[in-house]
């Protein structure tokens, strides 16, 4: 009888080239390399000055999205060096060979919508991407993780890495959630629980049964925004939900090789008795809508609650980073989260952009009108998603509700791209990341889900859409 | 890569905890398609108040920084690692490193040396008593000397032999690459492949 494993420790091990020795790392075949515009152009540079060729184009693919604006999508991109920087990703996909999607391509978008929507993301497989958000991924039961533009080349270059094993973090999640919570709402808690900095060196196992009822695209939330907590990665087991998610998209598999797909994925699911290095519980009856105060995802209280003071933190580095959050973000301990007017709301990006989300808001705002003074922006995630959204009339609820209906890309989550806030702005923001001018230099994020955006650009101060009744 | 023994510079107390990616170097940056030009990026956004610690004229041509616990966090960006190099840093010393720095630290030479929280403090207060005043850090003996005061550090031993040796990644995984295509040729048909393109 083989000792029980954990689900991160099934993959690993099917993974392994070469078995690390006297403190060396192992070596793990990576199944699916994700290319982008930001991370990839000094590894193909690395590629070139060595001579070496790109290992398995059948493995790569690339796609355009941290740079790519979203509006006028067809004129050239305004910015000079955000031009150079995808006309770099063109000119190395055509002289190495590899797949990429350009702006305008209907398979383009975020690269970790692309990656689920083309079917390419399965159970048990490796993903990597020069993005820390990679991380997505893990909600088919992959291994999936973010690395860095050295790792980028050498997969590139050997389709493997030199990796120690992670260590292994269950995270159980049992109840149900009421009615206004959501996925989002659960990662914020989860964070909020074990600090962004709690799931360091962990590969993070998200099971329970408030997790079995999430859609694919509920659980690809929760594993996005594992790395908000230090994770490596997040996982969920695949099931039926999975299955049914991939079967029929254009790269999973078909006929017979579904067949022993299925079968192998179904071994997948952490055995009974194993044991992990650490273990988390939380209660999805207690669980209402999240919003972070600071500028950490680790800082978040539920949205009925108060601004904490620093003095409410026992740790000196967390009071300092308290004090510090509270005076970026302009903000008054003791003050109701739902008394704080926003002058932004951006719905998108690799967590909250794909289908069930942009369904999600729209059904809060149907039939309303926006805040006034509040500017609020929905960005697809994918162009395929936008054709779906329209496909269903969303683009007309969110138009008729008076925000921007935008092309797909990374947008306002990073200001990277021509979508930012402006010093001092204050948004509500269904990304991950509320960091000191992560959506523009001076901006203030505080991170939501989708339902709670809708509610915010309602009300024009945080909300949850419970505040709409009555 | 060059090899990686000592370093003797000017050291910067950056009281600070979680100094994130996206605070080293901000997004806008990223734009480039060098590996080299970011030192200017190099906490862009600190460096425009006054009196943040590298506008301070005791700290030029800095070469160790010791900040508070978790830096690096967030984004995957290796260009943290470029601009702090590109800036002049040899080596960071703080008490937590997150992962992906970490690791895309030991692939460009910057050393990550993890200390207590308490010699965090001491190095802090000695730092901040002599503005400008040099440290060593020696990653033979796993330790960082400031005058009387002699820090032991922390580092992953893999990590510690690629930067004494300055080997290159690649070529020693390369060093397997039979082994590579063994394990290429048992891979399951089901496992995904982006080529030749499918359509929906």
């Amino acid at each position: 009888m083989n000792k029980p494993r954990t689900l991160a420790e099934k993959v690993w091990d099917d993974h392994l080239v070469v078995k690390g020795e006297d403190g060396t790392p192992d070596l793990i075949y990576i199944d699916l390399h994700l290319v982008h515009e930001v991370t990839s152009p000094q590894a193909f540079d690395g590629l070139r000055q060595a001579g070496r060729p790109l290992r398995r184009l059948d493995l790569t693919i690339a796609t355009e999205d941290h740079n790519t604006p979203t509006l006028a999508i067809d004129k050239p991109i305004a910015d000079e060096t955000s031009r150079i920087q995808i006309q770099t990703l063109r000119n190395n996909a055509e002289e190495f060979g590899v797949r990429l999607h350009s702006l305008g391509d209907i398979d383009q978008g975020i690269v970790h919508v692309v990656g689920p929507q083309l079917g390419l993301t399965m159970p048990g497989i490796t993903v990597v991407c020069g993005d820390s958000h990679t991380s997505t991924h893990g909600a088919f039961g992959a291994m999936a993780f973010g690395i860095g533009t050295s790792e980028v080349e050498h997969v590139m270059a050997t389709q493997t890495l030199p990796l120690k094993a992670f260590k292994t973090m269950a995270i159980t999640v049992d109840g149900t959630l009421k009615t206004g919570v959501s996925a989002k709402d659960i990662i914020l808690a989860v964070i909020a629980k074990i600090g962004a900095n709690g799931g360091q060196g962990y590969v993070l196992e998200f099971r329970g049964s408030a997790i079995r009822a999430l859609s694919m695209e509920g659980r690809m939330t929760i594993c996005n925004m594992a790395i908000e907590a230090g994770a490596r990665a997040g996982m969920v087991a695949p099931d039926q939900t999975t299955f049914d998610y991939l079967e029929g998209r254009p790269h999973a598999p078909q006929g017979a090789d579904w067949d022993e797909a299925v079968a192998y994925w179904k071994t997948l699911p952490t055995d009974e008795g194993a044991v992990f290095d650490a273990e988390v519980l939380l209660d999805a009856d207690q669980l209402e809508p999240f919003v972070t105060w600071g500028t950490n995802p680790g800082q978040g209280v539920s949205l009925s609650d108060v601004v904490p003071s620093p003095a409410d933190f026992a740790d000196p580095n967390d009071r300092a980073a308290a004090e510090r959050a509270l005076e970026y973000m302009d903000l008054t301990p003791g003050t109701k989260l739902k008394d704080i007017p926003v002058d932004a709301v951006f719905m998108g990006s690799c967590t909250n952009s794909r289908i069930e989300d942009l369904r999600a808001f729209a059904s809060i705002i149907q039939g309303k009108k926006k805040a006034d003074g509040v500017r609020v922006m929905v960005v697809p995630g994918s162009a395929r998603v936008r054709i779906e959204a329209e496909a269903e009339g969303l683009d007309k609820i969110i138009e008729e509700f008076g925000a921007e209906w935008r092309f797909a890309g990374c947008s306002m989550c990073l200001g990277m791209n021509p979508d930012q806030l402006a010093p001092g702005e204050r948004c509500a923001s269904t990304s991950n990341r509320n960091f000191e001018g992560r959506q523009g230099k001076g901006g203030r994020t505080h991170l939501v889900s989708p339902l709670v955006a809708a509610a915010t650009a309602i009300r024009g101060t945080l909300s949850s859409p419970s505040d709409l009744e009555g | 890569m060059e090899k990686f023994t000592t370093v003797t510079g000017v050291g910067v107390p950056l009281r600070r905890s979680g100094v994130d990616t996206d605070q080293i170097i901000p997004a806008v940056y990223l734009k480039r398609v060098t590996k080299t030009g970011f030192d200017d990026a190099l906490f862009a956004n600190w460096r425009q108040e006054p009196e943040f610690i590298l506008n301070q004229p005791e700290y030029q041509g800095a070469r160790v920084l010791v900040a508070g616990p978790d830096f690096g966090t967030g984004s995957s960006r290796e260009h943290a690692v470029w601009a702090l190099r590109d800036y002049g840093f040899d080596a960071v010393l703080a008490p937590k490193f997150a992962d992906i720095f970490r690791g895309n630290s030991g692939k460009q030479g910057l050393l990550t040396g993890v200390i207590s929280e308490a010699d965090c403090e001491k190095l802090w207060s000695a730092l901040e008593a002599q503005p400008g005043v040099e440290l060593t850090v020696d990653l033979v003996e796993k330790k960082a000397t400031l005058g009387d005061l002699v820090v032991p550090f922390e580092v992953d031993d893999y990590i510690r032999w690629r930067l004494l040796e300055g080997l290159d990644d690649i070529a020693l995984t390369l060093r397997n690459e039979q082994a590579i295509t063994d394990f290429e040729a048992k891979r399951a048909g089901w496992r995904p492949t982006t080529l030749p393109v499918r359509h929906a």
